[in-house]
């Protein structure tokens, strides 16, 4: 083909054509809609059935959103204030009552002199949970983190400054018994480490603390647990049953595998018995049982019971979850360990866990989200939670009986805000963590 | 066998302690507040407000026992117990009274061994429907459809009503009065049941109250009263006589505006002893002789409760009806102070 040339042919196109735009079918939101929700009859038919629930869930409950009154003292004067600007027989939702009552949504019956307290622990949590969530943070913070459990305490409860500052020393004096027999015995360590606090709390602390109460008495306004309600209550115990429940969790997990006949059973009797037996009937036991059995007299703070025993339970939950992650690891892994002459405790530490919980990190942060929300089965026991508790008081006041979806509307929402963030940090987490595959 | 010895001997061991620990009177003064269990929220009988403080027609017998024991109205703890909560948190000590709108029953008062120290409030089952649906009279219910809260004398009550009149009916269960309300508006039953004073606070609350009727027929005896443990009579004598006092207050109509005037000294004996004027009656329960005119001071005598927490005047506006005094053709009736 030598030969052909401009001079020797009649005609040579010398630009190039204009692409054509791809057919109408084949672009755009055409193209997607025909992809994704009309691609066979079923799926059309489908389409059409789910657009017709959605227009009929929006024509339902949209005017009764849009009939929104946020100032009225009653819900009387809501019910007015609709009929008068939307016209009679139109109904609205009550938000009023929201704005009424949002203090005791949040605080249930704490002395509104003293919010200042619980905002600035919930401030606090967000700097003390900082360098354990995101590890890129100076490591410095976590000396506070450690702190803030207590200081998180004083600040709620109030009192005298020095229980808790006791309750701290024993930690220590665990932590430094340990270190200093380390060297001696890892055993006698172990031992001392529990001991060492224990015997310090039940003999050493009533004489130094009544010491130190006469002579540096600090002390703030102290608090009643029944005094606590709506989501202090619930984020209350349900941060601290997910802050004790990890560790206990990961111990009964890992008790559960050992090859040591007491550990192992009693860590299998105690999961099994508290997967056994419903959430309600230990919360039961909390508030009435223990009644019976102690001194009458003693007072053992409900809040306390209720969080050991939501911290119990949802501890037995995450240690089948971390049996999971330990059981998907290959036996590879610690062979390896051991080839490396790890103790157990290190090979645990270095090797084991740190690829077992990444691969349980769904199934625990299901596990605390559902936590999370069973707290509100303190109603129960007769604990104001925001669902119920606090509701049926705002119910009980002439102006606001008959009101119903706002107070449930408005509660699910903000547990909605709390338990997405947990399932997005724990997918964001799950990311970083990734180390294959990449 | 052996187990059982150990059993035994724990347990007599626990009763002899609790037998050893100070009376509820003691442990109230001790303590310097009353423990109250009211009920978790029921319109006019027990409600905080946006402050927390509570009030209503049972918190009132809370604060007048207060002030009676204690000398101060405001020293109370309330504590708000549920229908299956209330007898466990007497029992076990957690509260002193019971004053949670709880009917007084022949199982109750001797197998729960709680002692009902009398009648706050004559109760009655009754029923609402719609007025559309053209029934007049609770006998014309055959077939209906009931929403009942589960776990109160309400429940059997129903049964036995219509078991007796040979009617059948649909129980529709709820959980509490918020959710019956909201199944019988949203038409998931024909009838609401639940006691009178319940059903006229329900029905006052509707949007549409006047298409609302509450049937004639009451069918049950619901006399709610406070509750004190079995055992301590002392204390149960304390409630008795701090609850009668109000109620003969208002039988010779001392009042709370009055109660300072009349305490002077008057010419009726009666209310001299009540107030303790003349006498030593207070001394006779523990306390001292004033106990009558402080439990009056603290919320006024029972008609003055009534008025300012279910009655007419109210958006609840209950009628006086079976709680008037007996000289006015009511149940009320206070043995005398003597």
């Amino acid at each position: 083909m030598s030969d052909t040339h401009a001079q020797t042919v009649a005609y040579v196109r010398d630009t190039m054509l204009e692409p054509k735009p791809a057919p109408s079918t084949q672009t755009g939101a055409v193209k997607w809609l025909r992809d994704n929700l009309f691609s066979s009859w079923l799926n059309a038919a489908l389409t059409v059935a789910g657009l017709l629930v959605v227009y009929l869930l929006f024509t339902h409950f949209f005017p009764w959103f849009r009939h929104s009154v946020w100032n009225a003292d009653s819900l009387k004067e809501c019910r007015d204030i609709i009929t008068g600007e939307f016209g009679e027989g139109a109904t609205g939702a009550c938000w009023g009552v929201i704005r009424e009552r949002w203090h005791q949504f949040m605080f249930g019956f704490y002395p509104p002199e003293l919010y200042w307290r619980p905002v600035l622990v919930f401030v606090l949590l967000f700097v003390a949970l900082a360098p354990i969530l995101f590890t890129h943070l100076p490591r410095a913070l976590l000396s506070f983190s450690a702190i803030y459990p207590l200081l998180a305490i004083w600040l709620l409860w109030g009192g005298s400054v020095w229980p808790v500052v006791m309750t701290g020393a024993g930690f220590v004096l665990g932590y430094l018994a340990l270190k200093l027999l380390g060297n001696v015995n890892g055993i006698i360590a172990g031992i001392a480490a529990f001991a060492v606090p224990i015997l310090f709390w039940m003999f050493a602390v009533g004489p130094i603390d009544d010491l130190l109460k006469q002579i540096v008495p600090i002390s703030i306004q102290s608090v009643d647990s029944d005094e606590f309600g709506g989501f202090l209550l619930a984020i209350t115990i349900g941060v601290g049953g997910i802050v004790m429940s990890l560790p206990l969790g990961i111990i009964l997990a890992l008790g559960r595998q050992s090859d040591m006949f007491l550990v192992k059973s009693f860590s299998v009797i105690f999961i099994e018995f508290i997967r056994g037996v419903p959430l309600i009937t230990l919360l039961f036991v909390a508030s009435l049982l223990l009644n019976y059995f102690l001194p009458p007299g003693t007072s053992f703070d409900i809040i306390l019971r209720v969080m050991i025993l939501v911290t119990l339970f949802a501890a037995a939950y995450i240690a089948e979850v971390i049996r999971g992650g330990l059981a998907a690891l290959p036996r590879g892994q610690y062979e390896a360990a051991d080839a490396l002459g790890l103790d157990y405790w290190k090979a645990q530490r270095f090797i084991i866990l740190p690829q077992a919980l990444k691969i349980s990190i769904p199934g625990i942060v299901s596990t605390f989200i559902g936590m999370f929300k069973d707290t509100t089965l303190v109603v129960f026991v007769g604990l104001f939670d925001p669902l119920k508790g606090i509701p049926d008081f705002i119910r009980s006041v002439f102006e606001w009986k008959g009101i119903y979806w706002e107070p449930f509307i408005f509660v699910g929402a903000i547990f909605f805000i709390l338990n997405f963030s947990m399932s997005r940090y724990s997918m964001y987490l799950e990311r970083k963590l990734k180390r294959d595959h990449r | 066998m052996k187990k059982t010895v150990f059993l035994g001997t724990l347990a007599a061991a626990g009763l002899t302690a609790g037998m050893a620990a100070a009376t509820t009177l003691e442990d109230v003064v001790a303590r310097g507040e009353l423990n109250c269990g009211v009920n978790t929220g029921l319109v006019g009988f027990a409600a905080p407000d946006a402050n927390g403080n509570w009030t209503g027609f049972d918190v009132a017998v809370c604060k007048a026992v207060a002030a009676a024991v204690l000398g101060d109205a405001s020293k109370v703890k309330y504590v708000p117990t549920t229908g299956q909560t209330r007898f466990t948190a007497l029992a076990s000590g957690e509260i002193d009274v019971l004053a949670r709108n709880t009917t007084w029953t022949f199982s109750r008062d001797t197998d729960l061994k709680l002692d009902f120290v009398g009648v706050n409030y004559y109760d009655g089952q009754g029923f609402m429907v719609r007025k559309d649906l053209g029934v007049t009279s609770a006998k014309e219910l055959d077939g209906a459809s009931v929403c009942i809260q589960t776990g109160t004398t309400t429940e059997l009550n129903l049964a036995d009503y219509f078991k007796a009149n040979n009617m059948s009916y649909q129980p529709i269960t709820v959980d509490s009065n918020a959710e019956g309300e909201q199944q019988y508006l949203a038409g998931a039953c024909d009838a609401y049941t639940t006691d009178a004073s319940g059903l006229a606070a329900t029905r006052a609350a509707f949007a549409d109250p006047e298409n609302h009727v509450i049937l004639p027929e009451i069918i049950s005896k619901e006399p709610l009263g406070p509750a004190v443990r079995h055992g301590d009579n002392q204390w149960g004598d304390i409630v008795m006589w701090t609850l009668n006092a109000l109620i003969a207050a208002e039988e010779y109509g001392v009042t709370s505006a009055n109660v300072e005037e009349l305490s002077k000294g008057t010419e009726n004996p009666e209310i001299n002893r009540l107030l303790g004027v003349e006498g030593e009656l207070g001394a006779m329960i523990g306390l001292d002789k004033d106990f009558g005119k402080r439990a009056i001071m603290a919320s006024g005598n029972y008609g003055e409760i009534f008025a300012a927490t279910i009655g007419e005047s109210t958006p609840i506006g209950l009628a006086r009806g079976l709680n008037a005094q007996w000289t006015q053709g009511g149940l009320l009736y206070s043995p005398p102070f003597r």
